[in-house]
């Protein structure tokens, strides 16, 4: 795909964020949705391509009286808006609309209108995992853990410390679920979920929507916004069975798809001004720092332990507070392309200084999928 | 009102003869003809190199356990927790989910690496699950 082809021109979360008792799931993705169509200043009528997961499209579509002649329902764990801003891109260039919308949202603490998860037992996660006592996300995407700290020599202090740099973020940002600072032996004397995670290592769980707003760039420039530009993009898949990685040293969808947004953007790490690495579990920013090229594995966790990547830190990571203390319903990626989205318009509460480039890379299940995407604020 | 049970297997066309090898004492995998991969889970083609010229062989049953969680909360029906959720490498190459048995459920006596060898628990009459124990000698 071609750089800077498409921007973003609408960007908005949904109008509140934590517990949100009074809203089904398909109308915080319509609270998100009206929130970026007034952002942009477009009217519902002006979206002609829509994307989104878990709803269907035709499901959102009509809730929101929009008429769409192309449509992705990609739902591929968290990450899927990742792959739906990629898709967009293309489909933009390609001709096949022009101005889409892509609507996240998750009633994932308050459970309204949201269907529960559910394995059958003759899929393969049926057969070769669930008897094995998997329940939910935290007794199945730390299973990698305990290998990549032995082969790389991570401690369990290292790992703490992400928690408690994205803190210090989240007390920036006022609309962060949890504000208060913690210190890594808070972390590591915080409630036991899944050896060797603990309460603070775990995403919160809360209501929630994002929604984004495309057009080719030729006509960004006339929207009241400034446009947030698509300088890279990258996706791939693995295996929904986390027993089943290739490796627990590394993620291949991680492999695959962040080094193809870098050489798509034609930019270096040393480019890069802020940096998003969606964080369901605390592992994965230090998974994000070695599958994306930053730097060795080996010295991942001892780059987030001196303090690298909080804030006033060389690498800006997770800014908002990630899904460790900014918000997670569930699929967390919209929340990390927002904040993006915020940082290259200048505009985030904890906003990095003239950052000009934002790397921002999802995960999909328990690293069953990924997605980057590079945006930029220059043309 | 009855204990919830564990959750367990349906098998399909393709993992039947896994299934079936377990109720017998069998850990069976598959090995390509063609290529020598072997591979897990079941389906009837290579996928390295697509063949479907593929062989049922059963296993040696001895593996090495690659990574584990030990979960606390929330617990799977039919768990008490704590319990280990781990990953064996099995030593003809593919790992697998499974729990370890015989061990106390602890980071000091699960060791990573450590030699584990099949062993299989009935549910019912149809189902046999594969779990682990450490390896004797």
């Amino acid at each position: 795909m071609r750089r800077n082809q498409v921007a973003v021109v609408g960007a908005a979360e949904t109008t509140e964020l934590g517990v949100i008792p009074n809203m089904s799931q398909l109308q915080l993705h319509a609270d998100a949705a009206l929130n970026a169509i007034a952002d942009a200043g477009l009217k519902l009528s002006d979206i002609d391509g829509f994307a989104t997961a878990v709803e269907t499209p035709q499901q959102v579509c009509h809730y929101l009286g929009i008429k769409p002649t192309w449509v992705d329902g990609t739902s591929v764990g968290g990450c899927s808006f990742m792959l739906h801003v990629r898709h967009a891109a293309a489909a933009i260039e390609a001709g096949l609309c022009k101005t889409v919308l892509i609507t996240h949202a998750e009633s994932g603490k308050s459970m309204i209108g949201k269907q529960p998860r559910f394995t059958p037992p003759d899929s393969l996660n049926g057969q070769f995992e669930a008897p094995f006592g998997v329940y939910g996300p935290p007794s199945m995407f730390p299973i990698p853990v305990l290998r990549f700290m032995k082969t790389y020599g991570i401690t369990h202090e290292q790992i703490a410390m992400v928690a408690v740099a994205q803190r210090e973020w989240a007390a920036k940002n006022p609309r962060a679920t949890m504000k208060e600072p913690i210190t890594v032996a808070d972390v590591l004397n915080s409630r036991m979920i899944a050896y060797p995670f603990r309460l603070l290592q775990c995403c919160l769980v809360t209501d929630g929507g994002g929604a984004l707003i495309l057009t080719s760039a030729d006509r960004a420039k006339d929207f009241p916004q400034k446009p947030v530009y698509i300088l890279g993009t990258g996706e791939s898949v693995e295996t929904p069975m986390v027993s089943q990685m290739e490796t627990f040293n590394s993620s291949r969808a991680f492999k695959v798809a962040g080094p193809l947004a870098f050489k798509e953007a034609g930019i270096t790490h040393g480019d890069v001004d802020h940096l998003m690495i969606y964080d369901a579990f605390a592992h994965l920013p230090l998974f994000g720092l070695g599958d994306l090229g930053f730097m060795p594995y080996e010295e991942t966790g001892k780059f987030i332990a001196d303090g690298n990547t909080r804030p006033g830190g060389k690498l800006p990571l997770n800014t908002n507070g990630g899904g460790l203390s900014y918000m997670h319903s569930g699929m967390y990626g919209m929340y990390a392309l927002q904040e993006s989205v915020r940082q290259m318009r200048g505009i985030a509460p904890a906003q990095v200084k003239g950052a000009k480039i934002s790397v921002c890379h999802g995960v999909g299940g328990m690293f069953a999928a990924s997605g980057t995407i590079i945006f930029t604020n220059e043309k | 009102m009855a204990e919830a049970a564990r959750a367990k297997p349906k098998p399909t066309p393709e993992t039947q003869h896994f299934w079936d090898g377990t109720q017998v004492g069998e850990l069976r995998l598959q090995r390509c003809d063609g290529c020598a991969h072997v591979y897990f889970p079941p389906r009837p083609f290579c996928p390295s190199c697509a063949s479907r010229k593929v062989s049922v062989f059963k296993a040696s049953g001895k593996g090495k356990l690659y990574s584990y969680v030990i979960n606390h909360r929330p617990a799977a029906p039919g768990f008490t927790p704590p319990y280990a959720i781990a990953v064996v490498e099995l030593d003809e190459g593919p790992r697998m989910m499974s729990n370890i048995i015989d061990c106390p459920q602890t980071p000091e006596a699960l060791e990573l690496d450590m030699k584990l060898e099949v062993a299989f628990e009935k549910l019912d009459d149809k189902i046999t699950l594969p779990l682990f124990r450490p390896a004797k000698g």
